[in-house]
């Protein structure tokens, strides 16, 4: 599998969108793949402000919602901030039935997720 | 004659412990379900139930070991879907498994694939040894209101 970049970032004043471009996050090495890339947003880029945009997203699995974990982590660890945006509403049910919607910051959509960022 | 409702698909099919090896089999069931008119959230809670329950197999039960393979078995007609998956690992105990919703372990990055499973089944049982789980699913369409 080739490992093509799997968001695509926006720059927004100081905060970085990363938009997930698969519309399945499902698979081992898919997701090992995605993941990697989340988290070269904080460990080679050091950015601070990110907002993950799932708009494309349709499938979900707990191995990434795993990854979506320890990104929170590596985030809050460098003294950053994460929020999460436009999730459809059959994987916001797998965010509320695993109560991770208690974890991470959700907005409806982007433009409220950059709101008072 | 059979009429529509009550034609029956049903296929088993052995593959490698390898999770991509997983997506065709995957999508060869929702196929059966898009082709019977499942409702859309039917269809996402089986395709997220398969694939939590082939990681599970391969990775935990087979530990990604090539020389063991996953048997998957699909049963689905107008009224539900029955899928079973048996790796050839060591099996475990369920309820051994700690709450993944539980506050010490909402951070942990692994262990809501079971929850999730029995979230969006109807049912899902294992067999004694841990190393099959069977997995159902009745057309939430029928049993509504």
């Amino acid at each position: 599998m080739s490992s093509n970049r799997r968001l695509d970032l926006d720059e927004v004043n100081d905060v970085t969108v990363a938009r997930f471009t698969d519309k399945k996050i499902l698979d081992e090495s898919n997701i090992q793949i995605i993941g990697n890339q989340l988290f070269s947003l904080v460990d080679e880029d050091h950015r601070q402000k990110i907002v993950l945009d799932f708009t494309n997203v349709e499938y979900l699995s707990s191995a990434a919602l795993g990854k979506l974990i320890t990104m929170d982590k590596k985030v809050k660890a460098s003294g950053g901030k994460l929020r999460l945006c436009s999730i459809r509403s059959d994987i916001l049910e797998v965010f509320k039935i695993t109560r991770l919607d208690k974890l991470f910051t959700i907005r409806e959509n982007r433009e409220k997720a950059l709101e008072g960022f | 004659m059979p009429t529509r409702d009550e034609r029956v698909e049903e296929f088993e099919v052995v593959i490698p412990s390898d999770t991509a090896a997983g997506q065709p089999v995957q999508d060869r069931i929702v196929q059966h379900l898009e082709a019977l008119k499942y409702d859309d959230r039917d269809v996402f809670g089986v395709r997220l139930a398969i694939e939590e329950a082939l990681v599970n197999a391969i990775k935990h039960g087979n530990r990604m070991d090539p020389n063991k393979t996953v048997r998957v078995f699909c049963r689905v007609n107008h009224q539900k879907i029955r899928i079973e998956v048996e790796d050839q690992g060591e099996g475990f105990v369920p309820s051994d498994v700690p709450d993944p919703t539980a506050d010490e372990n909402l951070e942990r990055p692994c262990g809501r694939g079971i929850m999730l499973m029995r979230a969006f089944m109807t049912l899902i049982e294992y067999n004694a040894a841990g190393n099959r789980v069977v997995l159902e699913k009745h057309r939430s369409t029928e049993t509504a209101g």
